[in-house]
């Protein structure tokens, strides 16, 4: 068990430094922290020009959606930079147990996911008048935790791809921009035709970020428990599929043997 | 005649280059229509439905920045990963002949997005594609998309030095959509922003694409765009000199 807990903590951190290609403050700062604080600023004043919805409505919707930076892009570089730099062989050929190998690489995404949608929300508040009531923000930070969470384990089955695919980043991109249009980060589901509210129903970050606009607006976190625990069920079966995926397409790569091949 | 052999050269090269590539096809396509589609959901919601083609119109140029800025930011480090940098500052040619007609090609490539959010915005939304002044509307989007291929020219002449220029690139991305108005008006914008707006050839072009399409005086912000492309022009000659000898004599021309 000792040994399962530090491959899960310490080579997932490891991993994370040694793959995460924004990592250096000269990268991280513009691509994980500007970045998502000028798309805070453009869909909100998108949706003023537009008379959509409330400016809260686009800030905590943004400021949810940003985990996904982190998680997605995360989550596959941990993954698929292993073949990247060539070191998925000898990974893959340590009997290290393959669930803390995977799953532990989680954890640093999860934790800068948490910061970077935690600074878009104090961002919010400074810059556009975000002004949650302070008994809202304990409720708010679970349903962050929970979304993040969620998204990672989605950034899991992208990051599993990444082992055959040959152009993962391509897939990661897509996956974001997606995430923006499906999961009523800006736009209601009910605004949505039904098949694409649907696809959006399936995917993290929607009921997550529901469920913050209510809490947001006031609401306490036992009315919005359901959407939470969808949420939750969303992050389980997503990590399940991620390594249902990671463990075929080992085998199929070492079967066929296209380990490190593009 | 051996500079435009060059710049003809560069230009098709370097078009061939990003026709194969999927990160352009994201940018220049995929991304522009989503975040249309985005816009359309948008507007329509805010019962804003007749600004349709203003939504298409600002999101296919936020795909020409988009191509523009991640092109223009990748030329010197993707010639670093090819080891190809050395081969280019090496040529006799200046170093900006070199790169201007790869700038320009990621530019036009950018055209594609223009074209990608008014065919899916016909054919998904019905936005009508009736444009007030069509003749002038062809001869602002090129203007413009040059007059961005060369403020590009200026941007990759300073990621010389940079050796984190993608990270400028991700950085630079939705502040120039902001400030230039692409979807929105500016008057949304605080009023010290506003010098930003007017130096930014996006923002000239977008008003000379949007008059020409919508309605309303074209010749101003045209010859601003073009005013401001030259000025990138002039500048990014002098910084691709100063910037050069200084990479030169760090010895990090190539350094990654």
């Amino acid at each position: 068990m000792k040994r399962w807990l530090s491959i899960f903590f310490v080579g997932g951190v490891i991993a994370y430094r040694g793959l995460f290609n924004w990592i250096r403050p000269a990268m991280y700062i513009p691509t994980m922290l500007g970045s998502p604080l000028f798309q805070l600023i453009f869909f909100t004043k998108l949706g003023q020009y537009a008379h959509a919805e409330s400016r809260d409505f686009y800030i905590v919707g943004n400021s949810v959606q940003v985990c996904a930076m982190s998680s997605v892009y995360g989550m596959t570089m941990a993954v698929a930079n292993e073949r990247w730099y060539g070191t998925l062989g000898p990974l893959l050929a340590s009997p290290a147990n393959r669930a803390a190998v995977f799953l532990g690489r989680g954890v640093p995404v999860l934790a800068n996911g948490l910061f970077v949608s935690a600074f878009t929300f104090v961002i919010g508040a400074l810059l556009l008048g975000f002004r949650p009531g302070l008994g809202s923000i304990p409720s708010l930070a679970v349903i962050v935790v929970v979304t993040t969470v969620s998204c990672t384990c989605f950034g899991m089955l992208l990051g599993s791809i990444g082992l055959r695919a040959k152009d993962f980043f391509f897939v990661a991109n897509l996956a974001y921009f997606l995430m923006l249009l499906f999961c009523g980060v800006n736009i209601p589901l009910n605004v949505l035709p039904g098949w694409m509210g649907a696809i959006g129903r399936c995917l993290p970050l929607t009921h997550g970020i529901a469920a913050a606009r209510e809490v947001a607006a006031g609401a306490p976190l036992s009315q919005v428990s359901g959407l939470v625990w969808t949420e939750v069920g969303v992050a389980a079966a997503y990590a399940l599929a991620a390594y249902v995926l990671f463990r075929v397409l080992e085998r199929e790569s070492r079967r066929s043997a296209v380990l490190d091949t593009y | 005649m051996s500079a435009a052999r060059v710049v003809w050269s560069g230009f098709v090269m370097n078009l061939k280059m990003v026709g194969t590539s999927s990160f352009f096809l994201l940018t220049s396509v995929v991304q522009p229509v989503i975040f249309a589609t985005v816009a359309f959901y948008m507007f329509k919601s805010g019962g804003r439905s007749g600004t349709l083609l203003y939504a298409a119109l600002g999101a296919g140029m936020m795909g020409v920045w988009s191509t523009t800025l991640f092109g223009c930011g990748g030329i010197i480090q993707w010639q670093r990963w090819q080891g190809t940098l050395e081969l280019g500052v090496g040529a006799p040619p200046s170093m900006a002949l070199v790169y201007f007609p790869f700038t320009l090609a990621n530019a036009f490539t950018g055209m594609y997005a223009l074209a990608a959010t008014l065919v899916w915005g016909r054919v998904f939304f019905g936005v009508p594609l009736h444009l007030v002044h069509p003749w002038l509307f062809v001869l602002a989007l090129p203007a413009t998309v040059i007059s961005l291929g060369l403020m590009g020219l200026l941007l990759a002449s300073s990621f010389i030095l940079y050796r984190y220029a993608n990270a400028m690139s991700n950085l630079l991305e939705y502040p120039v959509w902001v400030a230039s108005g692409l979807i929105f008006s500016t008057s949304l914008l605080p009023g010290w922003s506003r010098p930003i707006s007017w130096c930014l050839p996006p923002y000239w072009g977008i008003l000379a694409i949007r008059h020409a399409a919508l309605g309303g005086e074209v010749w101003g912000p045209l010859g601003m765009v073009v005013a401001l492309g030259i000025a990138s022009l002039v500048l990014s000659v002098f910084t691709f000199g100063i910037f050069e000898t200084r990479a030169r004599a760090r010895a990090t021309l190539s350094l990654t």
